[in-house]
């Protein structure tokens, strides 16, 4: 078992999702138990299935300087960055700092494929349009760029894309810079915009539910896709009162590429790698968001594990109906409402799921709940078989 | 930054005529030629009917990886992983955007699922039989320098060896305009913490820009590889410093504004 780590704090943060722009639009949304989730009208081949959707993306381009990233997934870093004054706590940190001593650690799945895939629809001959003739809009780290060209950063800067885990995994990255020294602080984003290649995708496998998605219902019948972009500062040192990462845990399914392990192997395994981390045991944790996609194996999986580890006491659900599953920024998007659930005593219940699988135990959550939140968990497994666990703390009040 | 100090504990390559680092190391000090018959990555720890269908970055990386790790003292089945990739598969990018654009219902399911940018960590790991930690990076053309980093970083963090694997596959379609590639380039390297061993390389990052002219010198087979592959322009002057095995400093590309500086104290 991996040693405890010393917390690092969280220091700013914040989420743009079909919930709304910022931590506010989240917590009004949870709070009423209203959901983010629209018939899709997005793609121009019709596909009946529900998404989350960010409104307002078409009608706001990026600022001419940044003309070389104009693509729909920047556009919507752009429009959550600015969120919560985010942009402005993160550009103070890089002055407190130093640019070389902040890192920018940023996670997606599908980055900015839409572009790739528009060029495909409007090609002139064998070629992209001349618009599209932009090699920083189709590569897996065109949110890097972006993000780097805006923030002005030197230190550590690199794109982690391991689908639906990659923006959890990057806390667990910032945490092991900030200990080894190389640097004080990471801006951490994680975004992942709608594009026919997701949508398209996981309904070739069967994993898209053509009504909202029902996650834990003994009914559901698979995922429904959103866009999010989640935003995070992290830094070795924070006022008392903020909260902050004790734990993370990584693992591999080592199984199939896009079906979870049975016995969720790999989600026991990033489990006690981040109950380790932290020095806690099951018993102290108060909440968990789960991964909870509503995938009919994922829920299956993922509810056993629970109910084998956790006791009645710890209270579990997934956000999915509120947001649908945000894919490579799912992570950091889960971990805003973790932050929430802690600072505002709001236990989030499981929107859509009416009657429970019986695999699920008595920890699921189906309506929210209040409670005193001071330690709480999120869970984000990918295909490929990765999955992360992250632990948070609350701060301490002043 | 300070220094990340690590050993290399052994490496594998694999690049058109170049099946493996010992030929590689060869042809980097000029005492060997590219043999032609090597065409086609074939890792033996893939399953023959994994190998027959497998996307080639998964065979790529899957190859090179098993390289890395025979060459050292660890089993695969244990190591975490580090794997990072320019592009990413282009070759299913140029697929699933053309059939999105005429025939998006038709999409391959397993296609899709090949598509993710850690389908080679993936399948690396259930080949290997690993439950470790992976992660799949891209830093454009600095991915080699910001995934030897990260190595670096998880091994002294967690003070344990990681398998490092960076590879890119030929483009195709439209992309090769926006993305070129031309030919596949794999490169894997298990990185250790060095402890009180002598390090193997020093690492640390810093604002400024890359050398230029670090392909001065190279064998003109290795200048080719670099023009047609960027996985292959990004580590290769880093793999002629170890193939010569004497010290020496570089810095490559790491971001739009800074540069790895390597130390190599072989």
């Amino acid at each position: 078992m991996p040693e405890t780590i010393d917390p690092v704090y969280i220091t700013a943060y914040t989420a743009t999702s079909a919930l709304g722009r910022g931590v506010g639009d989240h917590l009004a949304a949870l709070r009423e138990e209203r959901s983010g989730l629209r018939n899709n009208d997005f793609t121009h081949v019709p596909l009946t299935c529900a998404i989350g959707r960010v409104d307002g993306l078409e009608q706001r381009a990026l600022p001419d300087a940044f003309a070389a990233y104009e693509c729909r997934n920047n556009r919507l870093a752009w429009l959550g960055i600015e969120a919560d004054g985010f942009l402005d706590q993160a550009r103070a940190a890089i002055r407190r700092y130093g640019a070389d001593r902040v890192a920018l650690l940023v996670a997606t799945s599908t980055s900015s494929i839409g572009s790739t895939e528009e060029g495909y629809t409007r090609l002139d001959g064998e070629h992209f349009p001349g618009d599209l003739l932009r090699p920083a809009v189709h590569t897996p780290h065109s949110l890097g760029l972006f993000l780097e060209h805006l923030l002005g950063t030197r230190g550590p800067c690199l794109t982690t894309a391991t689908a639906c885990s990659s923006s959890a995994k990057i806390f667990a990255q910032a945490e092991r810079m900030i200990r080894l020294g190389i640097i004080d602080a990471a801006i951490l984003a994680g975004v992942d915009s709608l594009c026919g290649s997701v949508l398209f995708g996981f309904n070739a496998l069967e994993l898209v539910a053509a009504e909202a998605c029902r996650p834990f219902d003994i009914r559901r019948r698979g995922i429904s896709i959103g866009e999010a972009a989640g935003f995070a500062l992290i830094e070795r040192q924070g006022a008392a009162g903020k909260p902050r990462l004790i734990g993370w845990g990584e693992s591999s399914d080592a199984h199939h590429m896009s079906t979870p392990h049975p016995q969720g192997l790999g989600a026991q395994l990033a489990l006690e790698g981040a109950l380790a981390r932290a020095g806690l045991g099951a018993e102290a944790v108060d909440y968990i968001n789960l991964h909870g996609t509503a995938t009919p194996k994922n829920d299956e999986v993922e509810a056993g594990v629970v109910a084998r580890v956790f006791s009645a006491r710890t209270r579990a659900s997934s956000s999915k109906g509120w947001t649908g599953h945000t894919l490579g920024a799912a992570g950091i998007l889960e971990s805003t409402v973790c932050l929430l659930a802690m600072e505002h005593g709001l236990i989030p219940g499981t929107l859509n799921c009416a009657e429970p699988d019986p695999v699920c135990g008595p920890q699921i959550a189906l309506r929210n709940e209040s409670a005193d939140v001071r330690i709480a968990l999120t869970n984000s497994f990918g295909f490929g078989g990765s999955n992360c666990t992250l632990a948070f703390a609350r701060g301490v009040p002043a | 930054m300070n220094v990340l100090g690590v050993c290399i504990e052994g490496i594998g390559l694999w690049a058109p005529g170049w099946p493996d680092w010992p030929s590689a190391r060869a042809g980097l000090r000029g005492e060997a030629q590219a043999n032609a018959a090597v065409v086609t990555p074939s890792p033996h720890l893939l399953a023959a009917a994994e190998r027959r269908r497998a996307p080639l970055p998964v065979l790529l990386a899957c190859d090179v990886a098993a390289q890395a790790c025979a060459a050292s003292t660890h089993a695969a089945d244990t190591l975490a992983s580090v794997f990072a990739s320019t592009h990413g598969d282009l070759v299913i990018t140029d697929y699933m955007c053309s059939t999105l654009a005429t025939a998006p219902r038709e999409l391959s399911p397993i296609r899709f699922h090949n598509s993710v940018h850690n389908a080679p960590a993936g399948y690396w790991t259930i080949a290997a039989h690993c439950h470790a930690a992976s992660t799949s990076i891209s830093g454009w053309y600095a991915s080699f320098a910001v995934a030897l980093l990260e190595a670096a970083v998880q091994a002294l963090a967690d003070n344990r060896p990681i398998l490092l694997a960076a590879y890119d596959t030929p483009s195709a379609g439209p992309i090769v305009d926006v993305s070129p590639a031309a030919c596949a380039f794999g490169v894997a390297m298990l990185i250790s913490p060095a402890g009180d061993r002598r390090a193997t390389l020093g690492l640390g990052l810093h604002e400024g820009r890359a050398d230029e002219g670090l392909m001065m010198g190279l064998p003109a087979a290795f200048n080719e590889l670099a023009a047609a592959n960027p996985m292959a322009a990004q580590s290769l002057p880093l793999l002629a410093a170890l193939a010569a095995a004497r010290p020496a400093s570089l810095k490559i590309a790491a971001g739009a504004h800074s540069a790895l500086a390597i130390e190599v104290r072989a």
